[in-house]
């Protein structure tokens, strides 16, 4: 499987950035969400905004459920371990070790609940 | 203090009277490091910017409120959750101006000065829970509301109650994309 590399996820990143904003801007109904799923035939990517403005992204299998509690579930993730840090500087990569593994186990739980077993 | 990975979330109760006591060491310490009060206050709204930058994520994502639409519902929010959330205490809230922008908290009981009584002579403009104007302010940034936050009254300096004024600078809707 072709892993993508730090500076690939963030030009991806931030191209996903400018279709989001012009997801909300193409609604043709006043004050939409941006882009929220984008499906295709392999995954799902899921997308969470925060109101400050962060987004998390979740790239799952087109049959995996409880993305939705596991977006909130990262969330609680990135304020306690990577906000409550002090030694974490805002809006750069997190290296945190308590945010990987909480992180981790969090997917586990999720892969575990999905409509198939982990490992997929 | 980390927490294993792992352990479910459990609610920890850290004593009260360790975080007024850390409070007041620190304001005692800025009070050791600064002449002036100013600066010890600018210090102090400094540290609470800090604090409230990051505090607002918890707090969204803890209560998973849904964005306000006004202001009103702003300042009530920060009242009647926020306020209730970290501090333990609801202080009311007041529309102080026809504009609908500016408001004002009036905290009732307020834990930071439990055991404070009275500012002492040489410190009489010190504004002793400055850091929480400083948090209001930092959280409110980064949800894209800029804001002035300040003690209008403090009854650590005689006044009869202590309110906190925040001063909403900027229409939400004049806000040209979001992050």
């Amino acid at each position: 499987r072709h892993r993508l590399s730090s500076n690939e996820k963030l030009l991806l990143a931030s191209m996903f950035h400018s279709l989001f904003a012009i997801g909300s801007q193409l609604s043709p109904e006043v004050g939409s969400s941006g882009i929220e799923m984008l499906e295709t035939d392999t995954f799902k990517l899921h997308c969470f905004q925060t109101l400050t403005g962060i987004k998390f992204v979740v790239l799952a299998d087109p049959r995996q459920a409880g993305i939705d509690s596991l977006l909130r579930k990262i969330y609680e993730i990135y304020s306690d371990f990577a906000l409550k840090n002090p030694f974490y500087s805002l809006e750069m990569p997190i290296r945190c070790e308590l945010f990987d593994q909480n992180l981790k186990l969090a997917l586990e739980a999720a892969e575990k609940a999905g409509p198939f077993g982990p490992g997929s | 203090m980390s927490r294993p990975p792992g352990r479910k979330q459990e609610n920890h109760k850290i004593s009260r009277e360790l975080f007024v006591l850390t409070y007041g060491a620190l304001v005692a310490q800025l009070c050791k490091d600064y002449e002036k009060d100013e600066d010890v206050n600018t210090c102090l709204d400094r540290m609470g910017y800090g604090i409230g930058v990051r505090l607002i994520d918890d707090f969204l994502a803890r209560s998973a409120v849904k964005k306000c639409r006004s202001y009103s519902e702003t300042a009530d929010m920060i009242a009647q959750v926020a306020f209730k959330m970290y501090l333990g205490v609801t202080p009311s809230v007041t529309c102080s101006s026809a504009a609908g922008n500016e408001f004002s908290l009036i905290l009732d009981k307020n834990p930071l000065v439990d055991f404070v009584e009275e500012l002492p002579p040489e410190r009489a403009s010190l504004c002793y829970c400055n850091l929480l104007c400083g948090v209001i302010r930092g959280a409110l940034e980064m949800v894209h509301l800029a804001a002035e936050v300040t003690f209008l009254q403090d009854r650590l300096k005689g006044d009869a109650v202590t309110e906190i004024g925040i001063t909403f600078l900027r229409k939400a809707e004049d806000r040209k994309h979001k992050r």
